[in-house]
């Protein structure tokens, strides 16, 4: 039986995906064992029932990521936190010590040129006070640093997870890798 | 050391192996020397001792608490733990602690791939932090012509406060404030910029083990630091070359 993948993303830059393709061919050669179910680059928008890996890339910044996160805890087996910002909170934490109105405000309205106003449409989420890793909100199963996590770094840990193991990545990668 | 001053040879055990050490020596000096791995911060070949970042704890028989291997002695016939599921655990507790207390973005750091921390870390095993950050609010001080320090990324470990101290004798660097509070400061909490005290040298930038002080001009990942100068300074000094 094939096994299950999503990803997704949350707070980040989609670089920890762009480094996920550069998996290359050797996606190839696993693409007969996996079944990608949800991704940013599949079309299905609904969240499966059940999924056996979802890599999720990006922090807990805003009202959305938090719903998306809990989610996707409650339908994955294994849950990979994959990249710094997933992991610490990385830059989109850069935020925190700041009241979140101050920056929306600086960002919209003090160095706005020309419509100066708030954003406020129902399709915004709206910010949470503080950026957080994924682990402080939900349990994570698997922790991938990196920023991004090389490619070789990224596979070695489906390949792993495919064949029935945890992968141990303590000498493949770290923080800011 | 014996009162008369001279130097004994002492023998004792380090994880069930028999090691000699000179009565003058720390734990963890015979611990590097008879290549056991101890993991340190503000421990630095050159500087005083201060076991301040209790990374280099071990146990040692007959002690109920564990102690810093930097400031500990040797004695005869010691009996030294260096590596047990215990210390690990405390050794990871203690550096996530150090990680979650500012703002280490080690991906936008000047320090990436220069770090002490960072190396740390991924040599005792952490790839995430169990307790939430604290995310302070805390300065960068660009002051001075040729150096930055910035508090975010600072252990306090305290290499700058000593290395100024100690070997280039101008003590520009003090710590304020009490536990979380506290910070490292030049003159009396004065911009570094104008800190007549300071020669300059760079010392202090070199020594650090993060990313807290650094060159200016240095973008991310950048920051690459000398301390190799220490020993050999401190060396020549004794002998009086």
């Amino acid at each position: 039986m094939k096994a299950k993948i999503a990803t997704t993303w949350l707070d980040g830059c989609s670089g920890c995906h762009m480094s996920f393709l550069d998996i290359d061919e050797r996606l190839l050669a696993i693409a007969d064992r996996i079944e990608l179910v949800y991704s940013p680059l599949v079309d299905n928008k609904v969240f499966p029932d059940y999924v056996d890996v979802t890599i999720v890339e990006g922090a807990v910044a805003s009202v959305d990521d938090l719903a998306k996160i809990k989610k996707i805890r409650k339908h994955t087996k294994y849950l990979i936190a994959l990249g710094d910002c997933a992991i610490n909170a990385n830059v989109p934490s850069m935020r925190n010590p700041i009241p979140v109105q101050e920056i929306i405000n600086r960002a919209y309205v003090e160095n706005a040129f020309i419509h100066d106003v708030m954003p406020k449409h129902p399709a915004l989420p709206e910010l949470l006070a503080r950026v957080m890793p994924i682990h402080e909100v939900v349990p994570v199963d698997v922790f991938i640093p990196g920023c991004p996590p090389s490619n070789d770094t990224i596979f070695y840990a489906v390949a792993e997870l495919l064949d029935g193991r945890i992968p141990d990545l303590t000498n493949k990668t770290r923080f800011g890798a | 050391m014996a009162a008369n001053g001279q130097i004994k040879i002492f023998t004792l055990k380090i994880d069930g192996k028999d090691v000699s050490a000179r009565s003058d020596q720390t734990v963890l000096q015979v611990c590097r020397e008879n290549e056991f791995f101890i993991p340190t911060l503000c421990h630095l070949e050159g500087l005083s001792n201060i076991g301040a970042c209790r990374l280099c704890m071990v146990e040692v028989a007959g002690q109920r608490k564990l102690l810093p291997a930097c400031t500990t002695m040797v004695s005869e016939a010691m009996e030294v733990t260096t590596t047990n599921d215990k210390l690990a655990h405390y050794r990871k507790m203690t550096l996530e602690l150090i990680f979650s207390e500012r703002n280490h973005t080690c991906s936008v750091c000047v320090s990436n791939n220069h770090c002490e921390l960072q190396f740390l870390s991924q040599k005792l095993g952490i790839n995430h932090i169990r307790v939430p950050y604290r995310f302070p609010k805390f300065a960068v001080d660009a002051s001075h012509p040729y150096f930055i320090l910035d508090h975010n990324r600072c252990i306090l470990c305290t290499r700058c406060v000593r290395v100024c101290d100690e070997i280039e004798g101008a003590h520009v660097w003090d710590v304020s404030g009490r536990g979380i509070q506290a910070k490292v400061i030049t003159e009396l909490n004065q911009p570094w910029g104008s800190a007549d005290t300071c020669t300059q040298c760079g010392k202090c930038v070199n020594v650090c083990p993060v990313g807290a002080l650094s060159e200016k001009g240095r973008s991310v990942a950048e920051n690459t630091k000398r301390s190799g100068f220490l020993p050999y300074l401190t060396a020549r000094r004794k002998e009086k070359i």
